[in-house]
């Protein structure tokens, strides 16, 4: 795999992309690639991901740079500028149940039609949605996400794009690099490859596309 | 004692050995302060790590670890990190012994408020739709009342979090049991009459002869 400089992937993504984000505000998340994204401009983006961060960290720095049009999360509510945006109508928000939202994502990555879960029965995210009886239990029918790009946050990557991943910086990373159709990864170290050993593998290096080079 | 102190007290008395249990952020996460160590609990907290610790000492923060507040915090030995699905899956799917999470109403019905109010707070239900609908226990750890209101309302008036009946309530005036028949007052904080609790209480409670006083241990 040939490493692309962050300033050379963010030139991948166009107007009005849509990005999974990897990262629990901010830890986890791929730091160079949202620099890069910030300074390249490029707007009206859709943000699938847990949150927006908070203002300055992360997925913050992209609501902050006035990129983001639409934002599919589970909670906005340590990012005020979000929360800002939202009711100036400058952003429009979709908040979804963190654990449907990772399913619905794990849905698009695994080629399932969605998924059946008993969380938002009775409530506003039951609004517009079926309901679906099995075996004498009611759930709330899902869709499922995919993106044009996924954005992956990892610890180690090998040549080949294997991704390993530290401690509470898993999130959302692994799942996301099912959904993306483009699959961009940053690593904080890259090893040889075979020092990943195959159990130690969270992302098979087959799902990603493009790696960021080192950090000079 | 504060009325935080006295709630996470109590609380932790709820605790079960060997048991799985996710703290909210804030009041919640207080409760882990007065289980002791060798009652072999582990706390999970939902973007990722079951076997959470206490903060590092200064100077040892990583980035890599934090709580679902995006606080600093360790790993007990015995920790495992997972990803958010593996986290739902375990919260959604039955594993989880026992959550407790703040709350902004609880109703006649056992229902919670606590992610919304509408037109002023919209942060978001995180997980805490998934933690009520899962977890195989919930208690609500809250003060009886915010601005002279009282948070034990007849129903709901903000927006729900799940439609199952919440197991336990304890308030800085008392211990509140949502049952089928109503709101049972199981126990009265220290010094705290029922006369009191009724009177600071908006909802019906259903009143057993005798409400014994929290013992704090």
């Amino acid at each position: 795999m040939k490493g692309l400089k962050p300033e050379a992937a963010a030139e991948l993504i166009g107007e009005g992309a849509s990005l999974m984000i990897g990262g629990f505000m901010a830890v986890g998340s791929p730091h160079r690639m949202i620099d890069a994204i910030v300074a390249r401009g490029v707007g009206g983006l859709t943000v699938i991901a847990n949150d927006t961060a908070m203002p300055g960290r992360g997925i913050g720095k992209l609501i902050s740079a006035g990129l983001v049009r639409h934002v599919i999360a589970s909670h906005i509510g340590l990012n005020p500028e979000t929360q800002a945006k939202m009711i100036a109508g400058e952003i429009t928000c979709d908040l979804v149940p963190q654990g449907t939202l990772i399913e619905r994502i794990r849905a698009g990555g695994m080629g399932l039609g969605g998924i059946l879960t008993p969380t938002g029965l009775g409530t506003e995210v039951e609004d517009g949605k079926q309901v679906i009886e099995v075996e004498g239990r009611r759930y709330l029918l899902e869709t499922p996400l995919k993106a044009d790009f996924a954005l992956i946050g990892a610890w180690q990557a090998d040549y080949i794009g294997n991704l390993s991943y530290m401690l509470t910086a898993h999130n959302f990373n692994p799942i996301i690099a099912l959904a993306g159709r483009t699959v961009i990864a940053e690593a904080e170290n890259i090893v040889p490859v075979g020092v990943i050993a195959p159990d130690a593998v969270k992302t098979p290096g087959v799902l990603v596309d493009h790696l960021l080079i080192r950090a000079s | 004692m504060d009325a935080k102190e006295l709630i996470a007290r109590r609380v932790a008395q709820e605790v079960k050995a060997g048991t799985l249990v996710n703290l909210g952020i804030g009041l919640p996460s207080l409760v882990a302060n007065y289980v002791p160590a060798d009652r072999g609990v582990f706390f999970q907290a939902e973007n990722g790590v079951i076997g959470l610790g206490a903060r590092p000492p200064e100077g040892m923060e990583d980035d890599h670890l934090t709580d679902a507040g995006g606080g600093f915090v360790t790993a007990v030995p015995g920790a495992a990190s997972i990803d958010s699905a593996m986290s739902f899956g375990l919260i959604r799917g039955g594993h989880l012994d026992m959550t407790v999470l703040g709350g902004l109403q609880v109703d006649e019905s056992g229902h919670l408020a606590n992610w919304k109010v509408p037109g002023k707070m919209v942060p978001g239900m995180g997980g805490a739709m998934d933690l009520v609908t899962g977890a195989a226990r919930v208690i609500v750890a809250m003060q009886h009342a915010a601005k002279g209101q009282s948070k034990i309302v007849p129903v709901c008036t903000l927006p729900l979090t799940a439609l199952r009946r919440v197991d336990l309530v304890v308030t800085d005036l008392a211990v509140i049991e949502p049952t089928g028949v109503g709101l049972v007052l199981r126990e009265r904080a220290p010094g705290i009459s029922v006369e009191t609790i009724r009177a600071a209480t908006e909802a019906t409670l259903v009143i057993p002869d005798t409400v014994p006083e929290m013992i704090l241990t």
